[in-house]
């Protein structure tokens, strides 16, 4: 197995609300991160998908190919947006970097046929980022 | 749901790689110009992991501003613009190669994150050192 990691950006802003608690648990929770106008950040996605070489091309995909999926499954849906309005998901979500990276996860994955999804690393800020790993990560170590 | 939360932080110590065990001449041989003694310094920076679940409230792995206050106590606090060998006590007993670093603030963070791997909570997973651009150590525990 071969991984091979694709980087695409992407500006966006968020911020963090749960309607189930009160101003006050949602401020102290989040702290600024809960000002309902939003904050904005370069995200920085990298794609890492794994796959046998194909002996032909030396290649393990047409980096062409990720690319364009990249483009239309992320970069349309999250490019220049405010998550929480305009990404359906994140209506009922809250978009932290934690339910970006999974989100991700779940648009790529069904569109991904050729080559296997290895991991969603996604970067807030140069000093933070989440990695995920799908679902069979946490079953593997019993969570 | 799994996820994997790194955050990355910086501090600036010296040291001096020297074994009080070995002669002199063992020590310029296995250390080099890190054996030096009045020691050397280095813009380390520190990347720390911690994996669980997300919490379904918050949506988060783990208290970002929790996890800030934990490192800068017990790891930037001493650590930062000290001489390493004398100035954190236990580097007085090992030397403080980029692992034995590493390892310490694995060590030192483990017991304020948590490190059951087989625990349902969130989990101090890896801890990664750069000593430099060029050097970096990884530890995720013994």
């Amino acid at each position: 197995m071969i991984y091979i990691t694709r980087r695409a950006e992407f500006s966006a802003s968020h911020y963090y609300h749960n309607s189930t608690l009160s101003e006050e648990e949602n401020r102290r929770l989040f702290g600024k991160c809960a000002n309902p106008h939003g904050h904005g950040h370069n995200y920085v996605l990298e794609v890492t998908v794994g796959g046998e070489m194909n002996p032909r091309t030396g290649m393990v995909l047409d980096l062409k190919d990720l690319k364009q999926l990249l483009e239309e499954e992320v970069m349309q849906v999250m490019d220049h947006k405010f998550l929480n309005k305009e990404v359906p998901v994140f209506a009922t979500t809250i978009p932290t970097t934690e339910n970006i990276a999974v989100e991700v996860w779940k648009l790529l994955a069904p569109k991904l046929t050729f080559a296997r999804l290895h991991r969603i690393r996604l970067y807030e800020t140069p000093d933070l980022f989440v990695e995920y790993y799908g679902e069979a990560d946490g079953a593997s170590e019993g969570k | 749901m799994t996820a994997h939360l790194t955050r990355r932080y910086r501090f600036s110590a010296s040291h001096r790689l020297h074994n009080g065990a070995l002669s002199a001449d063992e020590n310029a041989l296995t250390y080099g110009k890190c054996n030096s003694p009045y020691g050397h310094g280095h813009n380390y920076v520190l990347e720390v992991t911690v994996a669980g679940p997300i919490d379904l409230a918050t949506g988060m792995v783990y208290d970002l501003a929790t996890l800030d206050e934990t490192v800068e106590r017990v790891i930037l606090a001493p650590f930062d613009t000290s001489y390493l060998n004398l100035d954190v006590e236990s580097f007085r007993r090992t030397v403080p190669t980029t692992e034995n670093v590493c390892v310490e603030i694995f060590n030192l963070l483990r017991e304020r994150i948590g490190g059951q791997r087989t625990a349902c909570g969130p989990r101090l997973e890896r801890v990664r050192l750069e000593e430099t651009s060029s050097n970096s150590v990884e530890y995720e525990g013994a």
